[in-house]
């Protein structure tokens, strides 16, 4: 009888604790998150400082302290910011509205290369059951263990003797590259699709591409997504890869254009620098935002996978 | 049905593969080949045998150790930021389970860092590390100490929110009837961590671990934009050390290629135990 009695008062107790401590924590999270972030509101701070006061001034609001007054504080402010200077600036430098769209072409491109080309390669693999197949996935398997180090001098100098250093041949790299993954998650999901409803429409009179294009593609969609996603990251983000394959005087991606900003000249200009991390930042800010929930799911469908 | 598939392998499989070759198979398998080649282009071979490997180790009779310098210094860094992440998101991820008000909200903002490459992480944290180093007189390439611990700060703040979602999905996976017995049989929070959480949370352990681990030994961008090697190529990881060694000295791509090799066969090992460790784990599980 106690015993029972101790069931269920245990969960009324600890959610009277929670609610009790629930409201603190909360708080105490809060500040750590602020916290977590705080170095991104850092650099969007100092992308409005003049650069010669970044390092002077790195987390303050202005040259003078509070302490002196509000009209000097707000006097030392208009020193040390310079409005949108830094952006033009850095937009200027690194040219970067051509190479956001080099990224997001390549990116964008790229993604839709894999998953058509892997998911179909991945339900060929699955369906026809042969020896040839068979060493066509343990290929794909062995490649994802294969560090890039390992190709980037070969597969930097084959790519130009196959004239693919620009935006476009550049997707059959990142297709060739990333197909380890793609095909290796697609295959375990293919694996798990029972034939019946192949065969039926097989039977109804579809040739294969039919059969794939209007009954497995559309069955295939969670794990596009995860496959969209974590290559999307990749791609986007990759830096030697595209700096090694591209022909780099003519299509910048963005993180090669902030590796350049710091190479191009002795000195850094600190402030364009941080007008220019401000604004690669962004559109993945908003990209995140609006997508969290496919981008959260599938990072973790994607990492116990892998 | 197979049969009627099998006809299309031009259309289905065959672009991936041809991708896959140009890709993957073709620059792996030449570069082994060239490993024991002096070359400068991938055309003008001449063949070596080991000498790429032997250079790698000893330069004109005298030992070289900036190789091994470079393997132990990553070693010591993947473990360092492997443990720290681990606890940092493990302790993270048990908080966020308990129903706080904002959770998800938190949850959103500690996996941001995650989704922004390594180069611009870098050089945001660059900027920081060096305007609070300058109080010090210093920089972050001061000495490869500072450079140590400026990349473990910059991949923590990166991994920890992705390891934080794997480890919140593993203890969700626990099932409630298991810590309300151990509630029941008078465990204490330490107790219930100890022999409950903990051990049904092994295979999530052990794969954040490893990715801790492959992403450590694999990091590059974080290296080149935060110190650059710097101070004289004492903070240069593997990666950088090979990228360093293939194209920063003319001469010398066919001892960065045989750098790779052995960098290869050092990731490859990590992986297969991890696959043995986890199946292992599946079987007994």
């Amino acid at each position: 009888m106690e015993k029972k009695k101790k069931v269920k008062n245990k969960p009324e107790v600890s959610t009277v604790r929670q609610a009790k401590h629930g409201g603190v924590l909360s708080a105490v999270f809060g500040i750590i998150c602020l916290l977590w972030i705080s170095p991104m509101l850092v650099v969007l701070l100092n992308s409005f400082k003049r650069k010669a006061f970044i390092f002077r001034y790195p987390f303050g609001f202005s040259s003078k302290s509070i302490s002196e007054g509000w009209d000097a504080f707000i006097e030392g402010a208009k020193t040390i910011f310079c409005g949108t200077l830094n952006y033009t600036n850095g937009l200027k430098q690194t040219n970067f509205w051509s190479c956001f769209g080099n990224s997001l072409f390549i990116t964008v491109g790229s993604v839709l290369l894999i998953i058509l080309c892997c998911s179909m390669c991945a339900w060929y693999i699955v369906r026809v059951n042969n020896r040839t197949t068979k060493i066509m996935y343990t290929l794909c398997l062995f490649s994802m263990i294969v560090p890039f180090q390992m190709v980037m001098f070969t597969l930097s100098k084959f790519a130009n003797m196959l004239k693919l250093s620009n935006p476009v041949g550049i997707l059959l790299v990142y297709l060739g590259f990333g197909a380890g993954l793609a095909v290796f998650m697609f295959t375990g999901f293919v694996k798990s699709i029972s034939l019946e409803i192949e065969e039926a429409a097989m039977i109804d009179g579809c040739n294969p591409i039919q059969t794939y294009f209007r009954v497995v593609f559309p069955i295939l969609k969670p794990t596009t997504v995860t496959v969209a996603i974590l290559e999307a990251m990749w791609v986007w983000n990759d830096y030697l890869l595209p700096s090694l394959v591209l022909n780099i005087n003519k299509y910048k991606t963005i993180p090669i254009a902030v590796q350049f900003l710091k190479q191009s000249h002795g000195q850094v200009d600190w402030g364009a620098m941080m007008a220019v991390l401000v604004l690669s930042i962004l559109p993945i800010v908003i990209f995140y935002i609006i997508c969290q929930k496919y981008i959260i799911e599938g990072v973790l469908a994607g990492a116990v996978k892998g | 049905m197979e049969k009627a598939i099998k006809r299309y392998f031009p259309l289905f499989a065959l672009p991936t593969m041809i991708a896959f070759a140009i890709g993957f198979i073709i620059p792996f398998l030449y570069g082994i080949f060239l490993s024991f080649c002096k070359f400068t282009t991938v055309v003008d071979w001449e063949w070596k045998g080991l000498e790429n490997y032997t250079k790698i180790f000893v330069i004109d009779g005298k030992l070289d150790t900036s190789f091994l310098h470079s393997i132990w210094y990553t070693a010591l860094f993947t473990v360092v930021s492997m443990i720290i992440i681990n606890v940092v998101a493990f302790a993270i991820g048990m908080a966020l389970t308990k129903g706080i008000k904002g959770t998800n909200l938190f949850r959103t903002v500690f996996f941001l860092p995650n989704l922004i490459g390594g180069i611009v992480l870098s050089y945001i944290w660059l900027m920081i590390f060096n305007a609070i180093l300058q109080n010090f007189s210093k920089t972050i390439v001061t000495s490869q100490w500072t450079a140590f611990w400026g990349m473990v700060v910059v991949v923590c703040w990166q991994q920890i929110g992705y390891m934080m979602i794997i480890y919140v999905a593993g203890i969700q996976n626990i099932p409630g009837e298991l810590i309300e017995a151990a509630k029941i049989d008078g465990a204490n929070s330490w107790q219930l961590l100890k022999s409950v959480t903990l051990p049904m949370l092994m295979p999530t352990i052990t794969i954040c671990s490893f990715l801790t681990l492959t992403n450590g030994f694999k990091l590059f961008d974080q290296n080149l934009a935060l110190t650059g090697g710097n101070p004289g190529r004492m903070s240069q990881l593997l990666a950088l050390n090979i990228y360093d060694t293939m194209y920063g000295t003319t001469g010398w791509q066919g001892v960065g290629q045989a750098k790779a090799v052995i960098f290869f066969i050092l990731v490859a090992i990590i992986a297969v135990a991890q696959n043995k460790l986890t199946t292992s784990k599946e079987v007994q599980g």
